[in-house]
């Protein structure tokens, strides 16, 4: 990471020449959702006239689908004419000078969370040209990539230099009405990432939002693609855990991954969206559309997520497996603590023949949250030999919570396997006794119940993130006992 | 009432009364335990016996209404299980409880560095920490398999109280007591657990050995017997008592303490 300083100094020199962030316009949009608005967005993103048409299309089918309300949840309803759908990123004048004029609760977080000091400015938000450590990181890893022909980029730049990728792939695995959400989201999508690995690359680093520059203010409808080629490898890292704070109540993101014949995508994500005060006021609604198209044979689609944030979350990441052979796997972790609420599960469609889908799911519930696990295994007339374990478990912790699964399952092929396993258990009083007389204090306990029953999930993490999520487990169910 | 302590005592509980739920189960139990020494609890069941180690242990169900525990001449009613634990009190547990996922070893650690932290202590990492248990291990004849299984989980009754022993090996708490270790097991776990209680006999650490037969007591010759009887200690002796109550039964300790 050591970097010369006149290095540094070209790398923030250059961000600003680039205009990364400062020559989008700063105007925000008055509330309100009609073409001109669409219109509006796509002129200030600069965009081609397909993306303009495209998101068009999704806005007149948005306009006569329905909210959905199967969900166990419960909310005020939206008003979607009283959300601005362009909002200009804060300036640098707007932002914290230093970490000094930064919430020293919020750092306290960071504290717990044992996030490096040079990341925590970043993350609060503090300035640009205080934070060039992680700009000369991010940049090195750009190169790094580029030489092995990976494209790594915020989706508006994809939209101009990749135009041709872009245009075959978005909305083919998430068709623009495939839900409410997911159809305003196409229709006024702020920004994301895009990925395409080529054929035959096995991605040099784990990809992380992190270090995609221009990361900040994605907004509330972010949109991600990644395209894995044939034969390539790639293990993408989203979210943070530390606390992401928002003014924008409402978040619809949709997430894209395809895999090509013998392509495998690991998707993980920490999610750690502020989720409301103990009453759950003013947290966010976390309204995910996520699915990966296992497009060929032998391809392989992971997702991992730790879900700790948001006052509501609405979220099945979900696989298609097409490609003969292919393989779907879902690991979760969901805490709901407080008022939360989390409706959350996966879809694993079975098409291909001998294809194989794994669904660990692990909820934690404390509080008076609420906190569901709604699973979906479609087995098809033409998947023969195919195979799917869900193994679904859930965590009390006190007496005002709630545990639901709904797990549902079509088998249309009688040489399929289906297995299902369900748990719920408390942490119990004889177990924090049993802790407790052997020296370790009832938080501490706590805690290390907490990760063992989640343990099958994070082995699924790349290590670092896989520590990260544990205290942010451990800080999420502070007080959750006693 | 004030009884004159030994120079070594220990633990002295004085006229202890313990209640549970709407039960009065000790009534007023006196008893004092010193360094080095080795003392059976034995009695019928529902005598109190078990209620006696988990109130020496500070569980939140069992209230102190009259009496004192004094552990090294300080009162511990008003400390926590987890503080009275890092001052070396231990509990071998009837029934060990299951934690599915939280690896045995990790518990350990947590336990010993918890220990460790208190007295000032400088924490062990993995590496040391594996050294010791392997050595702890080795010498009560266990896989070392053992410790990366979770705790107790799918664990035979032998497995669950060989690995209570294996605690207390680790921990080296300076009172140990050992509720009911021998229940459930057969003759060889027995042997083995016996033999790992002995291997800790030492000048500075007490053990107390609750049990309601005297088959442990071939094993692990115990310098004092004490017969509880509704919720008291009704008569103390050597090692020669726990014989007689084998052939004798308990009914006529109870008989000649009321009588």
């Amino acid at each position: 990471m050591a970097t010369e300083p006149e290095d540094i100094q070209n790398l923030v020199n250059q961000r600003y020449k680039h205009g990364f962030v400062t020559d989008i316009a700063t105007e925000s949009l008055p509330p309100g959702l009609d073409e001109d608005v669409i219109r509006a967005i796509s002129a200030r993103k600069d965009e081609p006239e397909f993306m303009l048409e495209w998101r068009l299309r999704a806005y007149r089918q948005w306009l006569d689908m329905q909210e959905p309300t199967w969900a166990h949840v419960d909310y005020e309803p939206i008003d979607y004419n009283a959300i601005s759908y362009f909002a200009a990123p804060k300036s640098d004048e707007d932002r914290p000078k230093s970490l000094d004029e930064v919430d020293p609760k919020l750092l306290e977080t960071y504290d717990k969370l044992g996030i490096p000091l040079h990341e925590r400015a970043r993350l609060a938000g503090v300035a640009v040209d205080a934070v060039f450590d992680s700009v000369s990181v991010a940049t090195t890893f750009k190169d790094k990539l580029s030489e092995a022909g990976v494209i790594f980029c915020s989706f508006s730049e994809a939209v101009k230099d990749h135009p041709e990728l872009v245009r075959k792939y978005l909305g083919s695995v998430v068709p623009q009405r495939d839900n409410f959400f997911a159809a305003l989201n196409s229709a006024v999508f702020s920004d994301g990432s895009f990925v395409y690995i080529p054929k035959g690359v096995r991605c040099p680093m784990e990809l992380s939002t992190y270090f995609r520059i221009n990361a900040e203010n994605t907004g509330q409808f972010e949109r991600t693609l990644i395209v894995a080629d044939e034969g390539s490898y790639v293990s993408y890292l989203e979210g943070c855990t530390a606390p992401m704070r928002d003014e924008n109540q409402l978040h619809a993101a949709v997430v894209e991954l395809v895999a090509l014949e013998g392509a495998e995508i690991k998707y993980s994500t920490v999610q750690n969206w502020y989720p409301g005060d103990e009453d759950g006021n003013g947290g966010i609604y976390n309204f995910v559309t996520k699915r990966g198209d296992c497009r060929g044979r032998d391809s392989k689609i992971s997702w991992t997520q730790v879900e700790t944030g948001s006052a509501i979350t609405w979220k099945y990441p979900s696989c298609i497996l097409r490609g003969e052979n292919s393989v779907g796997e879902f690991y979760s972790v969901a805490v709901a603590n407080n008022r939360q609420q989390a409706d959350t599960g996966t879809k694993m469609i079975h098409i291909g023949k001998n294809t194989r889908s794994t669904i660990v799911s692990k909820g934690i519930s404390a509080g008076r949250a609420q906190n569901a696990y709604r699973g979906l295994v479609k087995i098809l007339p033409q998947a023969s030999g195919a195979r799917n374990h869900t193994q679904c478990d859930s965590l009390l912790i006190g007496k005002t919570c709630g545990a639901h699964t709904f797990p549902y399952m079509e088998v249309k092929h009688p040489s399929a396997k289906v297995e299902h396993e369900a748990t719920t258990s408390k942490i119990s009083a004889d177990q924090l006794f049993y802790c407790r007389q052997r020296g370790i204090s009832e938080e501490d306990a706590v805690n290390m119940i907490v990760n063992g029953f989640c343990k099958e999930v994070f082995r699924e993490l790349p290590m670092e993130f896989a520590v990260e999520a544990q205290n942010l487990l451990n800080v999420s169910l502070e007080g959750a006992v006693g | 009432m004030t009884r004159g302590l030994k120079d070594n005592t220990m633990l002295n509980i004085d006229n202890l009364h313990v209640r549970t739920g709407e039960a009065d189960i000790l009534k007023g139990l006196s008893l004092e335990i010193g360094a080095g020494e080795v003392h059976a609890i034995m009695g019928p069941n529902g005598s109190g016996k078990s209620t006696l180690a988990q109130a020496i242990a500070g569980h939140e169900d069992y209230d102190i209404t009259a009496g004192r525990i004094e552990f090294d001449g300080k009162d511990i009613a008003e400390l926590d299980p987890e503080e009275r634990a890092r001052e070396g009190i231990f509990l071998g547990f009837q029934y060990p409880v299951e934690i599915p996922g939280v690896n045995n070893a990790y518990l350990l650690k947590a336990a010993l560095n918890a220990k460790r932290k208190h007295d000032g202590q400088e924490e062990i990492d993995a590496f040391e920490f594996l050294k010791l248990a392997k050595e702890k291990m080795a010498l009560l004849g266990m896989d070392p398999q053992f410790l990366n299984r979770g705790v107790n989980e799918g664990f035979s009754g032998g497995e669950k109280k060989r690995n209570e022993i294996l605690q207390m090996a680790v921990l080296e708490p300076r009172l140990a007591i050992l509720d009911e270790t021998d229940s459930g097991l057969d003759i060889d776990a027995l042997k083995a657990v016996a033999e790992g209680v002995n291997a800790l006999r030492s000048e500075d650490r007490a053990i107390v050995l609750v049990t309601h037969y005297q088959r442990l007591l071939d094993y692990i010759t115990p310098d004092f017997v004490h017969v509880l009887s509704n919720g008291r200690i009704v008569h103390s002796g050597d090692k020669t008592l726990a014989t007689e109550l084998e052939q004798r039964g308990y009914d006529w300790v109870a008989q000649a303490a009321a009588g």
